[in-house]
């Protein structure tokens, strides 16, 4: 048997590599070497990936951590030598009790009520985005003129981060999640996106505003170190995620018509949409991945305390022993229960947020743009295989 | 059928008030988890289940 390594590069744009999928249909839980010579484990299978997810004997400490790809190894010796330093209040990268702390003080501001109040704010910067496309005419690139600046706006005025401001932390954000870079490059961003926030940190507490932010300095809870690291987190997650998900979702639905007149033709039908495309699509295709704290059996593999889990989302959102079918896109299929907002106390955040954003972005612009269709030829959008989260780089669409 | 739910392991990922908002809700200040009712009727027990099925952090239950 050869030895399995993991990649990020793809025979088709929506299926995850068959490398994977192969090894799914062999086993749930399979050895792999990790890219610093470590023998870990990837995990392939719905029902394995669900355990690890939700069992605290498996950490998410940084420093624990050893890289999957080539890469990423300067950068995981940087954080184990304290070089690269994961903030404090970065509560993605803490395990319980820590990790409790800072999600505690976020949850009230993220509940599926508060994010219903949202909607109307995020149809009007939809809108306000589609007339910007039609003012300008076609050809239009999907990514700059409507799927980042939702989530980009959304995001900035919920946390109270000038939308102005953006160039400072855009592109910081997608060098810290871009997979080739620089170990020294992406302390440089980190350092200049904390900077950034910090200073805004020290504006919001000598001028409050109506904002997440002012409303954490205001408790009184953190100190200024760990609300800098709760911005740089909430910022980078609220950027790369619904984004992706709006231009992949699009590309997605383009190439498959009857799907998106699915959609269309019937508005009932989006939030299941939604659901699906998270599953279909599972833009995190590199992790999460997990140091076992103690030995761990799971699924009859026994894993050492120290061993790395990689989990392979886009593979296990495919197990048809949860979803039949599973490699065929259906927006009429019961999709939820997939794990692409994670499991387990990590679960995302700003899940609830991003179904609005989603919802809200779709609708709109499949109802505006019933023309809509791609620019150029499928096989020449630009994947983001080279990004930690996946998605298309650009999306020329025309209607 | 009987629910319980458990305010501490709830992480506010709101599954549940999203599943099931006659039955779940969340807190304003915590988001985390509220019962709204806590025996309901016998046809909202599959949502209930899902919803159960659905939480990140095990804290409902049908009991």
């Amino acid at each position: 048997m050869t030895e399995l390594t993991l990649t990020t590069e793809r025979e088709r744009p929506f299926d995850p590599p068959d490398a994977y999928t192969r090894i799914r249909q062999q086993a749930a839980v399979h050895p792999m070497t990790y890219a610093d010579g470590h023998l870990g484990w990837l995990v392939t299978g719905y029902a394995a990936a669900r355990a690890v997810l939700a069992d605290p004997r498996f950490s998410n400490r940084p420093e624990l951590m050893h890289p999957p790809l080539p890469s990423r190894i300067e950068l995981a010796e940087e954080v184990r030598e304290q070089q690269f330093k994961v903030p404090p209040g970065f509560f993605l990268r803490m395990d319980a009790p820590e990790h409790t702390r800072f999600r505690k003080l976020l949850t009230g501001q993220f509940t599926v009520r508060r994010m219903k109040q949202l909607e109307p704010r995020i149809q009007e910067i939809a809108e306000s985005c589609l007339d910007a496309m039609e003012a300008a005419g076609p050809p239009v690139d999907l990514v700059s003129a409507f799927a980042l600046p939702i989530p980009s706006l959304v995001i900035c005025e919920l946390l109270g981060v000038p939308y102005e401001d953006r160039a400072q932390f855009q592109d910081d954000s997608k060098i810290l999640v871009n997979l080739e870079t620089k170990a020294e490059d992406a302390i440089g961003a980190l350092g200049r996106i904390s900077a950034y926030l910090y200073g805004l940190i020290q504006r919001k507490r000598a001028e409050p505003e109506d904002d997440l932010l002012s409303g954490l300095v205001a408790g009184g809870e953190l100190n200024d170190e760990e609300l800098t690291g709760v911005a740089v987190l909430l910022l980078i997650a609220g950027h790369e995620t619904t984004a992706n998900m709006l231009g992949l979702g699009t590309y997605a639905l383009l190439t498959n018509p009857d799907q998106l007149a699915a959609m269309r033709d019937d508005p009932a039908l989006v939030d299941n949409g939604v659901e699906e495309l998270l599953r279909y699509l599972t833009i995190i295709h590199l992790g999460p991945i997990r140091t076992a704290l103690e030995d761990v059996e799971i699924e009859g593999h026994l894993i050492r305390k120290g061993d790395a889990v990689t989990l392979h989302l886009p593979v296990v959102n495919r197990d048809p022993a949860k979803f039949p079918g599973a490699d065929r896109l259906d927006v009429t299929r019961e999709a939820t229960g997939h794990l692409t907002f994670g499991h387990g106390i990590h679960q995302c955040l700003g899940q609830q947020l991003a179904r609005a954003e989603m919802r809200i972005g779709y609708s709109a612009l499949l109802r505006r743009l019933p023309g809509l269709r791609l620019a150029v030829p499928p096989e020449e959008v630009p994947m983001r295989s080279d990004m930690s989260i996946y998605g298309v780089h650009r999306l020329p669409v025309t209607w | 059928m009987k629910i319980e739910a458990n305010a501490t392991l709830c992480i506010g990922a709101g599954m549940c008030a999203l599943t099931v908002p006659q039955v779940f809700d969340q807190s304003e200040d915590e988001g985390t988890v509220v019962l709204l009712q806590q025996a309901p009727s016998a046809d909202l027990e599959e949502a209930v289940r899902r919803a159960v099925n659905l939480c990140p952090s095990g804290a409902i239950s049908v009991v």
